[in-house]
């Protein structure tokens, strides 16, 4: 009897999410529904201003307060030698300011208290006395000469620069320009953007002096890296700590870094010896935790008349804030913007890029995206699209006639990377289908005569997923690999643990659906645990799609050698050599005579009480995965508005995403992943932003400035799919979390100005506002920078 | 949320909330639906001493008009109460059109629309509203009770001129004198945002004729705006085209946005001036129908 794999919950099946039976009854079990005995609450006081000197400290005050039971500044934290931390960058970070603050919002003492308001009150009470010191809001102030010195913390910084980085081939760039009919060119900014998941970020330190063991619950989407972390900063022997990740209100990249808040806390509690719990608030989340995105990007590309694009220059300065605590790959200083351009096929490439200190919150986080390809993708496509206007070829011409070819597989980009798979044609075709793009392009033109503005954008995106295989990527030294870790009991039922943690992805639901293909297993036998490095097995975390590049994989992995176990088991049953029995779902049989079988969870039960002779006992093993490559989903997204030429407002009319992500695991996840981007992208483009004022006070600190679109405003989206699988992973998925969010925003920016495209306006920077899309429209100028100090050109 | 200690009363009388209010010297605060106060006091933007939560009051949700039209909303009559009342539209057409737009559903189910006057954000939409109508707020204190025009209610941003021991009441809207008409537009970046722009225009008509006529804005001054000229020039006239360019561009002129990180002045004006044109030639169509 065949298994039917949909029904048993395998690869391909729309299972309800098991993680849903919990959450949607309120029975999650977050952080700050943690309470342990005798725990104590902690509070940050920050600092209200962007760059000022600290002239004095003096808490004597919050220490009056009944219920204080400890303040720290940043002098008790030098005492021990943890004023200062490494970030994930190899730069440093204050934990509590000692000398100077950088950045409004930036930790300056903790309180801990009987309760979170004692604590609070204590931090009022606090009197810091300030030297306030100019602001550098932007690179352009970063690079001034004479600009005041950010870093002077730091022996041999003399300047505000972090790093100056390069790649690709200059010469042959060089070439290229030189042979171009036309050169296009395109500079825009990246607003500074925030992930901002529902759930802040909190930890429980709870250091028992009587075992010496430290447990951290805390929100972090890469546990083992913490814990690894943790025992290298704090001094802490590995093996007595324990971080424990539960269940996680949102990540979206906002949950890799180490903050100062962990560390203050894991201090307390081995100064008091009791459990302090530290729950930030919204405002604090916003204000110093890192942030997405703000890069100003610049670029040419060289062109054939024909439309063929023969070279790419590109140039980016990024502001990564006080310290440089991108979370990253360690060889690549600018994430992997080198990505941009991966889709196309173009001969020659070279991009720099320079990063600077700022007063304003460190972070430059993977914001739902890959290292920074958001950014790169973005400014592919807004800059194709300046190429298609520059030239007067049709948007969707200019991109098939540079897409590279499905079948030149595998294709070495002009950056170096090796994209293995692709059907970029198939998807732009379908995406233009399903928008109707001849008959808009004619209601467009009709529309005009009436004063209606509509306009259409297309933007596609291949994302490099699944860092990575170990040549290449490391953070901190460390590879990043991922691993599974299956048991199956003697029942048939079976427990899988992984180094990566979902903060939403429903990893719960899909790697048992992983086993289940593998095994034949029913999905709902399989349990899935994550976030225990006592349990779990190490592994590199949930961020930039790469749970199911690397640890996905790792779970198919440690389904087979289960299964290679369980052969030898079957052989044993059947009394036959291994060689003469195959493998059908859930099911070993005798190749000569196929209805004489066992079923996989006869062998588990063998396994426990009838092995061979000289076979270990037991039916579990794991596996440590490190990918041969990357994985390259694609993805088209198409756009068409309606601009209200009188106030410059803008309605979306229609959305049509088509992905290929290769095979799909369970597709309703899939496609929730996906309309959760879209809806990013659309707020992204349309009202997000975290900008600063001149004295660097935050624009965004709460939710009334910083812009989540609820149901109400997001539009719908038409979701289409292309399959082409990953010719290395075991199952032949791609990575998607990300995928509409990178390649979202561009769509959206793209049509409105096809909207305006008579006007002549080449750019206007993100959010999309109202007010910008009608001094563009009215002034028929660009409209670049962060509000309030952009500039109209 | 973490606000300062602060005392809590929820008395069941006015006569109590208002000698709370006595004893409480200015720096007691009253609770009806909370939906600003409270995000302020988690902020530790307002750490009243005292709340007086009036929600345990009987006889106070009240909305609906007197037989000779006047229009009463009691102080703890509910946003949404005003949206979901079917015969808004018709008796309060100005009120109706603002009443889905007030912030978004979850404020809408506890914020109250006296409330939101007595905060006098010149963010807040029903005070312009209000305004244009010609509105006013009832207070009463331990002497009594007092009526004020909203446009003098509101004294400056987050100012109003209720004294320490007074308790708003009610808001109220005249009779009319003629047919009602009138609209409510907002320009903002999200459901749920603060206005950039918010305008509200309160017609009544005596045939085609504009026998009275009021215009409030939102969000473009340091409190609620009264464009009382801007009105003027529609009064004694049909709703002919002059006449609203006039209105439009006076409304503009008597808004005093600033340049922020929601548009710039010149736009704010700009939109305050289309909106008004907007709401304006609407209703001319709307009455070239009916005619």
């Amino acid at each position: 009897m065949t298994i039917d794999e949909i029904k048993i919950g395998g690869l391909g099946a729309s299972r309800s999410r098991v993680e849903d039976n919990r959450f949607v009854r309120g029975k999650g079990n977050y952080i700050d529904d943690i309470s342990l005995p005798g725990m104590l609450h902690m509070e940050i006081l920050r600092s209200p201003l962007a760059h000022a000197r600290i002239k004095s400290i003096d808490a004597s005050a919050a220490w009056a307060i009944p219920g204080v039971r400890l303040v720290l500044t940043g002098e008790l934290m030098a005492s021990r030698n943890l004023a200062w931390m490494p970030t994930l960058s190899y730069d440093t970070q204050a934990v509590l300011a000692t000398d100077k603050v950088r950045f409004q919002g930036q930790e300056v003492a903790c309180v801990v208290a009987d309760d979170p308001y004692i604590a609070k009150d204590a931090c009022e009470a606090i009197i810091v006395d300030y030297e306030p010191l100019a602001a550098i809001v932007n690179p352009t102030q970063a690079m001034a000469d004479g600009a005041p010195i950010i870093r002077d913390d730091k022996e041999n910084q003399h300047d505000n620069v972090i790093f100056d980085w390069e790649i690709g081939d200059k010469d042959g760039t060089d070439r290229a320009f030189a042979d171009a009919d036309v050169v296009s060119e395109l500079e825009l900014h990246y607003p500074r953007s925030h992930p901002s998941p529902i759930e802040t970020c909190g930890s429980i330190a709870d250091f028992d002096r009587s075992t010496s063991k430290l447990t951290l619950y805390m929100t972090s989407q890469a546990p083992h890296i913490i814990r690894a972390a943790v025992a290298m900063v704090a001094e802490l022997p590995e093996h007595m700590i324990r971080v424990v990740s539960p269940d996680l209100g949102g990540g979206f990249g906002n949950k890799v870094p180490i903050y100062p808040g962990y560390v203050v806390s894991i201090l307390a509690s081995i100064l008091l010896e009791r459990p302090v719990k530290w729950i930030e608030d919204k405002t604090g989340n916003l204000i110093s935790t890192g942030f997405g995105r703000d890069i100003y990007l610049r670029g040419q590309l060289a062109l054939r008349k024909d439309g063929k694009i023969l070279g790419v220059r590109m140039h980016a300065d990024s502001d990564h804030g006080a310290f440089f605590s991108d979370a990253q790959p360690s060889k690549f200083k600018i994430g992997l913007l080198h990505s941009a351009f991966a889709c196309y096929d173009i001969p020659a490439a070279h991009l720099t890029a320079r990063g600077v200190y700022t007063n304003k919150a460190p972070g430059g986080v993977a914001y739902r995206c890959s290292f920074r390809v958001t950014e790169a993708m973005f400014f592919q496509e807004r800059m194709v699209q300046a190429a298609a206007d520059d030239l007067g070829i049709d948007q969707a011409e200019i991109r098939r006639l540079n897409f590279v070819r499905d079948d030149d597989f595998p294709h070495r980009t002009p950056f170096g990377f090796l994209t293995d798979s692709g059907q970029y044609r198939k998807c732009l075709d379908i995406g233009l289908e399903a928008i109707g793009y001849e008959d808009f392009l004619k209601e467009k033109q009709e529309a005009k005569k009436n004063g209606r503005l509509l306009g259409i954008g297309i933007s596609t995106m291949t994302e490099p997923l699944g860092a990575g295989n170990s040549r290449e990527y490391d953070i901190l030294g460390i590879k990043m690999f991922d691993s599974a870790e299956l048991r199956v009991h003697m029942t048939g039922k079976a427990i899988l643990r992984t180094g990566a943690k979902s903060q939403g992805q429903g990893h719960e639901t899909t790697w048992a659906q992983i086993v289940a293909h593998e095994l034949g297993i029913p999905a709902e036998d399989i349990v899935v645990e994550e976030g225990d490095t006592d349990t779990a097995p190490f592994g590199m975390g949930t961020y930039a799609s790469r749970s199911t590049p690397v640890a996905g994989a790792a779970v198919s992995m440690v389904s087979r050698k289960i299964r290679a176990k369980a052969r030898k088991i079957a052989a044993h049953l059947l009394e036959v050599s291994e060689e003469d029995i195959d493998w059908e779902l859930g099911r070993f049989f005798v190749r000569s005579s196929p209805d004489t079988g066992v079923t996989i969870q006869e062998c588990a039960m063998a396994a426990y009480s009838n092995v061979p002779d000289g076979m270990e006992p037991g039916l579990e093993n794991n596996a440590y995965y490190d990918p041969p490559n990357l994985t390259w989903p694609f993805g088209c997204y198409i756009t068409t508005v309606e601009v209200d030429p009188e106030t410059g407002v803008w309605d979306v009319l229609k959305v049509v995403a088509v992905d290929d992500c290769g095979v799909r695991i369970n597709p309703m996840i899939v496609e929730g992943q996906i309309m959760g981007g879209l809806a990013e992208a659309y707020a992204i483009s349309s009202m997000q932003m975290i900008t600063f004022d001149e004295q660097g006070n935050c624009v965004g600190s709460n939710y009334m400035d910083y812009l989540l679109p609820t149901a109400w405003e997001t539009p719908g989206f038409e979701l289409h799919e292309v399959v082409t699988p990953c010719p290395h992973h075991p199952i032949g998925a791609k990575g998607v979390g990300e995928c509409a969010t990178v390649g979202g925003p561009a769509a959206f920016v793209n049509a409105v100005l096809d909207a305006l495209k008579d006007t002549g306006v080449r750019n206007i920077d993100m959010p999309l506002l109202p007010d910008r899309v009608y001094e563009a429209l009215t002034e028929h100028h660009d409209v670049s920078g962060a509000p309030p100090l952009r500039t109209g050109s | 949320m973490y606000p300062p200690r602060f005392k809590y009363e929820a008395p069941d009388t006015v006569e109590q909330a208002i000698e709370l209010l006595r004893q409480g010297q200015g720096e007691a605060k009253v609770l009806a639906g909370g939906q600003s106060l409270v995000p302020m006091m988690k902020l530790r933007f307002a750490a009243p001493e005292m709340l007086i939560d009036i929600n345990n009051i009987p006889g106070l949700a009240y909305h609906g008009a007197d037989p000779d039209g006047t229009y009463r909303i009691g102080a703890l009559c509910r946003h949404v109460d005003l949206e979901k009342a079917e015969d808004l539209a018709e008796q309060q057409p100005t009120m109706a059109a603002a009443a889905p737009l007030i912030a978004d559903p979850i404020v809408r189910t506890r914020g109250t629309l006296v409330g939101s006057v007595c905060h006098a954000d010149p963010q807040g939409d029903w005070a312009s509203v209000m305004s244009s109508l010609g509105g006013s707020i009832v207070a009463q204190g331990p002497n009594g009770r007092r009526s004020i025009l909203v446009a003098d209610f509101v004294a400056g941003p987050f100012q109003n001129v209720l004294r320490p021991d007074e308790l708003a009441i009610e808001a109220v809207v005249p009779a009319p004198v003629g047919t009602r008409a009138g609209s409510y537009l907002k320009l903002e970046r999200r459901v749920g945002d603060y206005a950039t722009v918010g305008v509200a225009v309160s017609l009544e008509f005596s045939g085609n004729e504009v026998a009275r006529a009021g215009i409030g804005l939102t969000s473009v001054g340091a409190s609620t705006i009264n464009a009382g000229e801007a009105a003027q020039e529609l009064v004694g006239d049909d709703l002919n085209a002059g006449a609203i360019e006039r209105a439009a561009d006076l409304a503009a002129q008597a808004s005093r946005p600033r340049t922020d990180h929601r548009g710039s002045e010149a736009y704010k004006r700009h939109i305050v001036a289309t909106f008004v044109t907007r709401i304006l030639s609407n209703l001319r169509l709307t009455i070239q129908e009916v005619a």
